[in-house]
């Protein structure tokens, strides 16, 4: 299916990612020639068959309940671009 | 210095047992020929110093007669894998800075297994990609040229920093990932060994995620030994990562007997794309015949679901990138462009932060997951997955292992194939089934091409029987006997002279 910008401009809005209207356009374009490719799956006839879940053939090990890591609050913070008072810091969210 | 750095990882292990010569100087001859293949910008980071302080006390362990498996041996880590307190990039602006406080299960075994590290490896942004062209950090250039071409050519990608280096002979080794080929087509460009073994053979833990359920550490080296050293020294059980799978690692070198005598070697039909070059058609044939001699038995088999393959990948995998790289939003770690709302700074730093490819992935992989799109997309994707590896099983009931070659054409100019996204995800078509099935692959250097590059043929097996995919792979190596080396070999005087000359500069 061919995308149109304003297509691409919502779901830039929802990967929160800033595209420009040239941006948009391009992508439009090339989000478009990937996705009619990709449709040839189309061709497969898969009624019946289970979607794959898991690639290796085993179940999700189970562990205690039980805190096993953490107190590592300045390791945690050392990478952040803007931090204080031993938490992240972010812009004004609430006025 | 330029003998230590021409050797293989298993002849340097035995030469540090017998001291022949000490780790030091090991690793000083690597250090010195790191330095000597800048050009090539097949490093983001180099750790000499760290270099040199580890294989001091590699030294004191010889010295005690204390070596570990990988004891002193100078190895280049893909930049994908998380080093506690080194820089940690993914090839991505987004990771500007990031100094992870923890190292990966995969590079912590290593360091335990006594090898020494040369730096980190340029590659792909964030692995997406087949040509390291989409690193932040420009691109790495291949050290094969053809002859009487003076192009830079691609090592392939995204592990391409690490096959430039260990074909170059600037490592014994390296690590790399494989999503959709990328340790197997880097491998093949460059005329070396790219093993990717079984799904939760290799733990993920500490590795900047791409797309969890196809992501596969595995190795680069110059020889399949070494291939089979490295592995050992990579996999084995990590309770970190719940796919790493609860099963003993085997000694691979001891699988490495020569005798694949009376084994079913499968050739799939499907593995004959338009366009593909007459000679690896011929290379493919000879491959056949090297086994044949070698007493196995090729079969004919069918892999229908083969073309389908790629567009299934080109939906998992974005689906999962764009969840995986959520979590980039300048808050945390790496890069953050202000914004006056917290939305706005989210959306003008995924925008600086992420490269072009990087942003069509995440686009294409939100919308195959948003409302309305996700049954015919994703679910449908999943369905076909499981078509593709029922394909593989019902071979594996007649065959032992599979023979193909591991990329549809060589090594292509740095620049070339980069405007069109589907010429390039192309290159994937023979590496992508097994990484959708979660089986272990390898590529092997098996011949030229008529333009004086390397070409790899590709062993397919079952799930967690690398031990037959080693085996079969030292017998094609024997057999092709490929000795042709790169015009460009770090620190050998004969270099190339300007290769590399174009300058690599983060743009």
């Amino acid at each position: 299916m061919a995308l149109d910008k304003a297509t691409v401009a919502h779901i830039a809005t929802l990967a929160r990612i800033r595209l420009s209207e040239a941006e948009q356009v391009k992508m439009a374009d090339e989000l478009s020639h990937i996705l009619i490719w990709i449709e040839q799956l189309g061709e497969v006839d898969t009624s019946g068959v289970e979607p794959m879940t898991s690639v290796a053939a085993m179940r999700l090990p189970m562990r205690e309940d039980r805190v096993t890591d953490g107190g590592r609050r300045d390791e945690v913070l050392a990478n952040a671009p803007a931090t204080a008072h031993g938490f992240f810091t972010v812009p004004k969210v609430v006025e | 210095m330029t003998a230590l750095t021409r050797l293989t990882m298993a002849a340097a292990r035995d030469g540090l047992r017998r001291r022949n010569f000490t780790a030091t100087e090991l690793a000083a001859a690597h250090v010195a020929a790191v330095e000597a293949a800048r050009p090539l910008n097949a490093f983001v980071t180099e750790t000499p110093e760290l270099a040199m302080a580890q294989a001091a006390e590699s030294d004191r362990r010889l010295q005690r007669g204390e070596a570990r498996p990988l004891e002193g041996l100078p190895l280049a880590i893909k930049d994908l894998f998380c080093t506690k307190d080194i820089l940690t990039t993914a090839s991505s602006h987004i990771l500007d800075g990031f100094k992870p406080p923890y190292e990966s299960t995969v590079t912590a075994q290593l360091w335990a297994a006594g090898a020494v590290m040369l730096g980190k490896t340029n590659m792909d942004e964030f692995a997406m990609g087949s040509s390291t062209t989409t690193s932040y950090y420009g691109p790495t250039e291949n050290p094969w040229r053809r002859p009487g071409d003076n192009r830079p050519l691609v090592p392939g990608g995204s592990s391409g920093g690490s096959a430039a280096i260990v074909a170059a002979c600037g490592a014994l080794g390296a690590t790399g990932t494989d999503t959709g080929g990328s340790i197997r087509q880097p491998a093949s460009f460059t005329g070396i060994v790219g093993m990717k073994p079984t799904y939760g053979r290799c733990s993920r833990w500490g590795v900047v995620a791409f797309a969890s359920s196809l992501d596969h550490p595995g190795p680069l080296t110059r020889t399949v030994r070494d291939a089979a050293m490295l592995l050992r020294g990579m996999a084995g059980h990590d309770p970190k990562d719940s796919t790493s799978a609860p099963v003993a690692v085997p000694d691979f070198e001891a699988a490495l007997t020569g005798d694949i005598r009376g084994l079913k070697v499968g050739i799939p039909k499907e593995y004959r794309v338009d366009g593909m070059p007459g000679e690896i058609e011929t290379l493919w044939q000879r491959g056949i015949e090297w086994l044949k001699t070698a007493g196995a038995h090729p079969v004919e088999i069918s892999l229908p679901m083969t073309k389908y393959a790629l567009p299934a990948y080109y939906i998992v995998a974005p689906a999962e990138a764009s969840s995986n790289l959520a979590r980039y939003d300048g808050v945390r770690f790496g890069l953050r462009v202000d914004g006056k709302s917290l939305e706005e700074m989210y959306e003008l730093t995924r925008a600086a932060g992420f490269g072009a490819e990087v942003r069509r992935r995440v686009l294409i992989g939100t919308y195959v997951l948003s409302a309305g799109y996700y049954d015919a997309y994703y679910v449908k994707a999943q369905r076909v997955r499981t078509l593709i590896a029922r394909d593989f099983a019902e071979a594996f009931k007649m065959v032992d292992c599979i023979l193909t070659p591991t990329a549809p054409s060589s090594a292509f100019a740095i620049g070339e194939k980069s405007d069109d996204p589907i010429a390039m995800y192309l290159n994937d078509v023979f590496t992508v089934p097994a990484d959708l099935a979660g089986i272990p692959a390898i590529s092997v250097p098996a011949g030229l091409d008529e333009s004086g590059l390397p070409l790899g043929l590709q062993i397919i097996g079952r799930a967690f029987d690398e031990e037959t995919v080693f085996r079969v792979a030292g017998v094609l190596e024997e057999a092709a006997s490929f000795t042709a080396t790169p015009q460009f070999i770090a620190g050998a005087s004969s270099s190339g002279g300007d290769i590399g000359s174009g300058h690599h500069e983060p743009h």
